[in-house]
């Protein structure tokens, strides 16, 4: 278990590597100069050429590259070119308002997806099967930016229930964990719903796999009443691709929120991202997208030893 | 006790009505083992399951007949009252020993569950019974077993322990579908031996499902032939196995070479032999 573990962790540095490298070849394809998105249109060349050699522009690729590596383990990912901060100072807590926006959307995704494959598995085929499977197969299908405005117009235009934007009260930034919450709603479950209802038909589909185990049978021929077998048998068996499966959700969380937090001014790393790219930012958008990167592969590696810890074969070797 | 009356099940397939079961009648009395006995697909297990409410698809329907026990007609049953009837009233020994137990729980905790759903114990008390249900199948170091995954365990241990759980809560009549079809051979007649001490010793009636006339032999009181769903003989085990009248059972008896007694006397031993030589060479 150990060792699966730090064979892991060591293949994810790989991936971490890996990406860091692709981020930076393909931001060297986007069009455009930094040096002149710096110095504004009206440059001079011999200005130009100064700033490129201030920030190692005319270095070769490979000299340019591990340069990058060398600032990315020190924590130094450069300056933004628009704002004129570092840019780890600038994502950190953009990086924070995602965290609490994919955190509430998890939430959901969880506490939602996973009883409603349940209660569709109980009854394979049944009425409430068919409807929930129906519900979640368009619920995957709606793109996450229509859904937003969808929302938006319905229960904050029309119905007032909740705020159309951003993160606190304008007028009242100290407005507390309940106004963090109301704001919270619409936006999380904008980005919920895709991840929901994959994890809704997943979980239906290797709960029903799992009813059928010739264990399950045993359970049942011996008197052990369904709410048992459903709840606990089979719910406790059909854990480990479940788990799985969410981890690779939360990587969908992470994409789908960029979206969401642009429809709905979500002040974090997606609309940051955004506006980054729009703006030719390329040392922002290559430290915001390292880091939802790094999430994701932290996630998969979390969910991977917490599958490994739910088999119990794998988990006696720890302590044998 | 067990009294089933002109039972038919079909099951509905993309190719068509499919008749698994058609017109079966069956009794069973009290402490009596019978052998239900025919060639894959001839209804012998699908009638085991039906008895048990554990048909588990939805494309098979009950068409006709009644399953009474104790005159009660399970049938007619709602599945919390049906979960009560099974356990206390009818277990089940499958024939796939070696899935038969759930992977994520110890053995202690599967057997101390289901003696918990039908007795009102403390856990400490349901562990004592536990571990007595395990004394009960002859199971090796039984407190070590009861801390132990099934993946730690044979394929016999394995079988002893869901027949541990079948018989937890004691009851009256056990179906054996095929109980020794997944295990080495060796290991194959001490789950018979046991299911036999069982029945001696608690009086608890056994419908052997199995296609080997050998098993029959070995231990039913009574046995019922079976062939594309529908009963072809049946009688007290001698009477068939001796005067078989069915050329089909004729030709299932004759398909177990060491019922006749030149071959037992040359066959067994010889596989005795065999084992001593294996275990000469090992030591």
């Amino acid at each position: 278990m150990i060792a699966m573990i730090g064979r892991r962790v060591m293949s994810t540095l790989m991936v971490l590597f890996g990406v860091s490298l692709v981020i930076f070849l393909l931001l060297q394809l986007v069009p455009g100069d930094p040096a002149r998105t710096i110095l504004g249109a009206g440059a001079t060349e011999d200005a130009v050429a100064a700033v490129r050699a201030e920030l190692g522009l005319d270095q070769p690729l490979p000299v340019q590259f591990l340069g990058y590596l060398q600032g990315l383990i020190t924590g130094d990912l450069g300056r933004s070119l628009t704002i004129n901060q570092p840019v780890t100072e600038i994502i950190i807590p953009r990086f924070q308002n995602t965290m609490v926006l994919s955190a509430a959307a998890l939430v959901i995704c969880v506490v939602v997806g996973i009883p409603l494959g349940i209660l569709a598995a109980r009854r394979q085929y049944g009425i409430f099967d068919r409807i929930a499977m129906f519900t979640s197969l368009a619920g995957a299908s709606v793109p996450v930016y229509w859904l937003g405005l969808m929302l938006i117009g319905v229960f904050a235009l029309n119905l007032g229930w909740f705020p159309t934007s951003g993160m606190s009260n304008p007028r009242n930034p100290e407005g507390g964990f309940g106004d963090l919450l109301s704001h919270l709603v619409l936006p999380a479950f904008a980005a919920a719903l895709v991840p929901l209802a994959v994890i809704a038909r997943m979980t239906r589909s290797v709960m029903v796999d799992t009813m059928e185990q010739d264990y399950i049978r045993t359970l049942r021929a011996a008197g052990v009443p369904e709410r048992s077998i459903i709840w606990k048998h089979c719910l406790r068996n059909a854990m480990p691709p479940i788990v799985t499966v969410v981890g690779l959700q939360i990587g969908y969380l992470l994409g789908g929120v960029i979206f969401v937090e642009v429809v709905f001014s979500w002040p974090g790393l997606g609309y940051q991202l955004y506006t980054a790219i729009t703006q030719n930012d390329m040392p922002l958008v290559q430290a915001g997208v390292l880091f939802i990167a790094l999430v994701f592969v932290l996630v998969n590696l979390l969910a991977d030893t917490t599958v490994g810890l739910l088999d119990p074969r794998t988990r006696r070797k720890v302590t044998a | 006790m067990l009294e089933i009356k002109n039972l038919s099940v079909e099951f509905h397939t993309d190719g068509g009505v499919v008749h698994a079961v058609r017109h079966v009648d069956l009794t069973m009395g009290e402490g009596e083992i019978r052998g239900l006995v025919g060639e894959s697909g001839s209804g012998k297990s699908v009638t085991a399951m039906t008895i048990l409410g554990l048909l588990g698809t939805r494309r098979a329907r009950i068409s006709s007949g009644q399953i009474l026990v104790n005159g009660r007609n399970l049938l007619e049953l709602s599945p919390a009252e049906l979960a009560k009837v099974r356990g206390r009233q009818l277990g089940l020994v499958s024939q796939n020993a070696l899935s038969a137990l759930d992977p994520s729980f110890t053995i202690g905790s599967q057997l101390m569950e289901v003696i918990m759903w039908h007795r009102k114990l403390s856990r400490s008390e349901a562990r004592k019974e536990a571990l007595e249900a395990l004394r009960t199948v002859s199971m090796p170091d039984p407190e070590h077993k009861l801390r132990a995954y099934q993946h730690q365990l044979s394929g016999g241990q394995r079988q002893r322990v869901v027949i541990a759980m079948a018989l937890a809560a004691r009851p009256q009549i056990l179906l054996a579908d095929e109980p020794t079809t997944a295990l080495d051979a060796t290991v194959q007649k001490q789950i018979l031996d046991l299911l036999l001490q069982i029945n001696q010793e608690f009086g608890t009636a056994i419908l052997m499902v199995t296609h080997d006339f050998g098993v029959v032999a070995h231990m039913c009181h009574t046995v019922t032939v079976m062939r594309r769903g529908e009963v072809l003989e049946e009688g007290t085990a001698k009477h068939v196995l001796e005067s078989p009248t069915h050329p089909y059972t004729q030709a299932l008896i004759a398909a177990v070479p060491r019922l006749h007694a030149h071959d037992q006397a040359a066959a067994v031993p010889r596989a005795e032999r065999r084992l001593h030589v294996f275990q000469e060479a090992a030591l």
